[in-house]
This record gives structure tokens, C-alpha cells and sequence, in this order.
């Protein structure tokens, strides 16, 4: 049956896959961050924990680098849900990483102002600089390099984020190599960052 | 040029912390609003004319007139600070640079509606901006403007800040409600409207930072100050961003009896080694393209709709003449196809597709008929999905075949892209 009477259904028009994230090694959160949990969980009404589970995830996240089936059973344990709850929520969002990482994750922004402004060939630069293929790590597990959709600075493209948490902003194709030998001596200290003083003073 | 209110002290040093925003008159409306009943609150808001800056431009009074007042349940005000909109980039700056007036509006809407409890969900790419609002937000709280018994009037109003995790959809109100309570970003059937069955089953307004932000200027100015800016009917100051193809991309603030012409050649400065302008997308990526014979439109959300778009998020993205409009539908049909939350079959299954034919044609194996099979595809996603995402990931395939039908015919007969452009890479290297 097609949903589109002129659709082909040849092989590769449709295809839909389950991803299950390994089980990993045993998970369990640290002191410190089940602290910061319980008193992210006070924010909401008492019986609505599992508001919390995105802040649980990235605390996963934090801890081990990528979110495995132990840490979604442990994070569905302490916020109070069931385990498909939290695999539903890690499944959907971008920025939860189901796989293992490098130390610096570099997520190119390749929609559309960042891609008149030349977002392509900063993947494509990236991609020969570190010798990896989109979604690779390379072999010392040091960088992966990503696409990411819209990251909302389209007047500071093209944008780069790192880890999810810091930005490299209007980066040419020609600023590549700066910022990966800048990420391997002094690491995310390194990035220029979100400032909007600085950058028009 | 307009003077600016909203963005007045952006790139002034230190302009986002409290002692700033205090000593330039901060937090003096909410003083004025503690004063006020809620109902003197929302009447003001709506005699002011304030639309929603969100994109679809409801007038934001009514909305929140349409809260239950008899209704026991807690009631919560929700602000979408989740900005992905392909082109948008307008809150990003008001949370960066002006983080206290947010929390002034924020409050001063809370007790407007009669909340208690307000949720900022920002979105989780802006982790940077969080850090530096959560020590802005700690200070407010320590100095009694937000919080319990706020500046001793008994009134209590708590912000939270909430981060998402990368959803284009979490952008949709009921979507951003659902992701609110920890679960997948994909609307809810309406009615019930969030207003009365929202965030836990309560009543919940959930308003755009830019809107919220609005709030303390109308109660601090009067509602008449507010009217007396811009066109009848779109009211008050507007942020616009535009970037793409200009030589100074940013966010300006102006009145929306601004041109477009103006907003590209005066505030961004032209195009981009004065090459010829090609098109603009005047609203973000899920409002259609227009052409340059629209430029001296106003930018108000009504003078969008008479020339054929939107004013959506006002995010202007200029295209000049280098740029292929094939290559425009298949890199946003792209980003649909990879937001699509998949609740509803036409837009999961309708994009994907979207896309394939697309990649087709760019790849050089186009058909004849591929045009039609697109245009028809999109008339089984238009209209047909519970959110407005299906219609917004149908414009820009269908606005671009509407204006340059030529150039995919002849990318289709050639099998190479009519228009040669120096910003894309020698060898495709998307991972898909």
C-alpha cells in the first residue's frame, strides 16, 4: 500500500529502523550529581518527576560521555518512569549521543544561512583536516565530526558547537585547521565563544 | 533609523546584569504592575495591540483573557525560548543581552494570569546563554524581584529555566508543553487549547521570549506609546534578523511599517559583493519565498500576507543571484525531513520523500515528471497534519517551483544545476 499513488517503493524509498543503545558497563550517578538532580526534581510539583529526565540525561552525559541501556534503566529508577519513557525521550532528541564519542564532538551547522555562507566546505575541510567521514571519530578518539540543523546564530555563520555546550563561531573553511590545533593544546579554553559585546566592540 | 527600546543596551559592556538593567530604570513596570489587578494588566496588553512575536502573530492579551479564572488548578506561564526556526536568531540576543527583562515580563505576565510558577524552556543549544541567565535569574531572586513575596507585595512568582535537548517541533506550544513533562517534543490535538488544558493538565499560556519581553515596555510607556509605533493593527517595536547574502547580518529592531528593501540596503547593508538580490525568504524557512519585485512591502505581519508570505519569526534570509533554488528546497527540506517528530503520516512520510526527490534531481537523475510528483506530494501533506509543521515544510518546495520552475526543468534536462555557487563544496559530504 503507498500513502502516494506515484510513490516508488523501490529499496532505499523507505526504510525505518529501531536504534536500542548498548547496555554498557553497570551505571549509577555520582553523589554529586544525584544531589543536583533531586534539587533540579524541586522545580516542578512532587509528582511530576520525570520533567526532569532531559537534565538526568545530559547529567549521563557528563558522566560517561554517551547514554547506554544500564544509565537509561538507572536514570528511569531514580526519576520514578519506566525505561521505554526514557529510551522514547533519548531516541528523539539530537543531542543525546547513543553511541560513544570523541573528547571533542563538532557539530557543524549546515542549514541554510550557515550554508550560503560556506557551511559545506568547513564540513568538507574537517572532514580532510582529521581524515574522517561525517559521524566518524577519529582514530585517537580525540574529534567527531557531526552536522547539526539550525543552531540559531545565522548572523555569526557558520557555526560550529563543541560538546554540545560551547560555540566556535564564523568559521571559514580556512579557520579549521586554528581551532582543532586550538582544541588539542588548550581545549575548550580555546573557543571564542557566544559574545556578542566582543564581537561588535 | 528607529530608536531602539528592546535591544537599547545590547552592546553596551556589562548591559545584561542586574546592577545595569537597575540603574538604566529595570524592574520600576513591575513595581507599577504590583499595583495593578491582573485585569487592568491584560487590558492594558490588549489595548496596546501586542501580536505574539512568536510567528503565527495572535494578539497577545486575548490569549491571555482566554485563562479560566474560576478554575482551581495551579495555572503556569511557559516562555518558548526553543528558537530554531531556520533564519531566527532574534531571542538568542534578548536572552544573551537582556536576560532581566525577560524576568520583569515574566512576572509581570504571571500575575496577569494569575501564575504562580513560570517555565523558561530554552532550548538546549543555547546551554551558554543558561549558565550566564541562571546566575542573572539568582540575583533577581536574591533581590525580591522574583520569587516568594516579591518586593513585599505577598505576590509570588517562581522562573525556572528548563533546557530542552534539540527539537525544532519542542517550538510548538503543545509539543513544548508534552517536552515540558519529560516526554517526546510532538503536539497535541487542539482543542483543548493550552489556555485551559495545559502544562500538568492546568491552564497554561505559553508565550514567545519577544512578546514576554514587550510586557514591561507596554506597562512602563503606556499602551498608547506602544499603539503609536508602526502600522494599525502590528503594533510596537519588532526585532528582525536577517542574514544569508548581506554584508552586516544581525538583529534589528525597527517598527513594522519598515520595508523589506529597507531592512536589506539600509540596516544589513546590501547585498554581499553587490551581487544582484535573487530572492528572500522574509519569515524563516516555513514562510514562501519572495521575489525581489516585493521588496518595498512592510514587514507587518497583515503586509506579508497581501504579498504572498508570512512575517512568521521575521527572519529575513537574503539569497543573491549565485544561489540555486533547488539547492534552497532540498538544504530546508532537509532540515524538515530530520525534524519531522513523526506523529502525523503525511509529514513524516510526505517529507521524506520530499527529499529524496529532491536529492534525485540534484544529483543529476531527475525525471520530467519529478515537478509534478512534487507538487503533488506536497498537496497530500498541506493541511493534513496536527501541527502547522506539514504546511511549513511544503513552502519552500512549493514557492520555489512557483517562481523558479524554469531552473528545475532545466536541472532536471541538463541534470546539472543551472546556477553555479561558489559558497558550496566541491564533493557533496553530508552523512545524510
Amino acid at each position: 500500500m503507498s500513502f502516494h499513488p506515484q510513490m516508488p517503493y523501490g529499496e532505499g524509498w523507505h526504510k525505518s529502523e529501531r536504534f536500542i543503545p548498548e547496555a554498557g558497563a553497570d551505571f549509577a550517578f555520582t553523589p554529586e550529581h544525584r544531589a543536583q538532580l533531586e534539587e533540579l526534581c524541586t522545580h516542578y510539583p512532587p509528582e511530576r518527576r520525570k520533567s526532569a529526565v532531559i537534565s538526568a540525561l545530559y547529567m549521563v552525559q557528563a558522566q560517561q560521555g554517551h547514554i547506554t541501556g544500564n544509565a537509561m534503566r538507572h536514570v528511569a529508577e531514580v526519576i520514578g518512569c519506566t525505561p521505554a519513557d526514557v529510551e522514547d525521550v533519548v531516541t528523539y532528541y539530537v543531542m543525546f549521543f547513543t553511541k560513544p564519542v570523541g573528547t571533542y564532538v563538532l557539530q557543524v551547522c549546515r542549514t541554510l544561512s550557515c550554508a550560503l555562507n560556506g557551511a559545506e566546505k568547513v564540513t568538507a575541510e574537517l572532514c580532510k583536516h582529521l581524515h574522517v567521514k561525517p559521524n566518524e571519530t577519529t582514530a585517537d578518539g580525540m574529534f567527531t565530526v557531526m552536522e547539526f540543523e539550525c543552531l540559531g546564530a545565522c548572523d555569526r555563520a557558520p557555526v560550529i558547537m563543541v560538546n554540545n555546550e560551547h560555540w566556535a563561531e564564523c568559521q571559514g573553511p580556512g579557520d579549521v585547521a586554528t581551532l582543532v590545533d586550538g582544541l588539542r593544546a588548550k581545549g575548550l579554553a580555546s573557543l571564542n565563544g557566544c559574545h556578542l559585546v566582543k564581537e561588535r566592540a | 533609523m528607529f530608536e531602539p527600546v528592546l535591544t537599547k543596551y545590547v552592546n553596551e559592556p556589562g548591559g545584561h546584569t542586574l546592577d545595569f538593567y537597575v540603574q538604566h530604570g529595570g524592574y520600576q513596570a513591575l513595581k507599577t504592575a504590583l499595583g495593578m489587578t491582573p485585569e487592568a494588566i491584560v487590558d492594558t496588553v490588549k489595548k496596546s495591540g501586542l501580536r505574539g512575536r512568536g510567528g503565527a502573530g495572535f494578539p497577545t492579551g486575548l490569549k491571555w483573557s482566554f485563562v479560566p479564572k474560576d478554575n482551581p488548578k495551579p495555572k503556569y506561564l511557559c516562555v518558548n525560548a526553543d528558537e530554531s526556526e531556520p533564519g531566527t536568531f532574534k531571542d538568542h540576543v534578548l536572552l544573551e543581552r537582556n536576560p532581566h527583562l525577560l524576568f520583569e515580563g515574566c512576572v509581570i505576565a504571571c500575575r496577569a494570569i494569575g501564575a504562580r510558577t513560570c517555565y523558561i524552556y530554552i532550548r538546549g543549544e543555547f546551554y551558554h546563554l543558561q549558565k550566564q541567565m541562571e546566575a542573572e535569574l539568582a540575583k533577581a531572586r536574591q533581590a525580591g524581584y522574583v520569587g516568594k513575596n516579591i518586593l513585599g507585595s505577598g505576590e509570588d512568582c517562581d522562573i525556572w529555566i528548563h533546557r530542552g535537548a534539540g527539537a525544532y517541533e519542542a517550538g510548538e506550544e503543545t509539543a513544548l508543553i508534552e517536552s515540558l513533562e519529560g516526554k517526546r517534543a510532538q503536539p497535541r490535538l487542539k482543542p483543548p487549547f493550552p489556555a485551559v488544558v495545559g502544562l500538568y493538565g492546568c491552564p497554561t499560556v505559553v508565550n514567545n521570549v519577544e512578546t514576554i519581553c514587550n510586557v514591561p515596555l507596554i506597562i512602563e510607556k503606556g499602551h498608547e506609546w506602544f499603539a503609536g509605533i508602526g502600522p494599525d493593527k502590528n503594533t510596537g517595536p519588532k526585532l528582525f534578523c536577517v542574514s544569508g547574502h548581506v554584508k552586516k547580518p544581525g538583529v534589528y529592531e525597527a517598527p513594522m511599517d519598515t520595508t523589506l528593501r529597507q531592512l536589506i540596503y539600509d540596516y544589513a547593508g546590501g547585498i554581499r559583493g553587490d551581487r544582484q538580490l535573487k530572492a528572500v525568504i522574509p519569515g524563516g524557512s516555513s514562510t514562501p519565498v519572495l521575489m525581489p519585485d516585493k521588496l518595498d512591502t512592510h514587514l507587518s505581519f497583515d503586509g506579508m500576507v497581501a504579498a504572498g508570505s508570512m512575517l512568521g519569526s521575521a527572519a529575513i534570509i537574503v539569497m543573491d543571484e549565485t544561489t540555486s533554488m533547488v539547492w534552497v528546497a532540498k538544504n530546508l527540506t532537509h532540515f524538515y525531513k530530520h525534524e519531522s517528530c513523526g506523529k502525523c503520516t503525511p509529514c513524516r512520510e510526505g517529507v521524506d520523500w520530499l527529499y529524496k526527490i529532491l536529492d534525485k534531481i540534484e544529483r543529476g537523475d531527475g525525471e520530467p515528471r519529478d515537478v509534478e510528483l512534487l507538487l503533488s506530494v506536497c498537496d497530500n501533506i498541506g493541511g493534513k497534519t496536527l501541527c502547522p509543521f506539514g504546511d511549513a515544510e511544503i513552502a519552500p518546495v512549493l514557492s520555489t517551483i512557483q517562481h523558479f520552475r524554469g531552473e528545475y526543468e532545466t536541472y532536471i534536462r541538463t541534470g546539472e544545476s543551472p546556477v553555479q555557487s561558489d559558497f558550496r563544496a566541491a564533493e557533496p559530504v553530508s552523512a545524510h
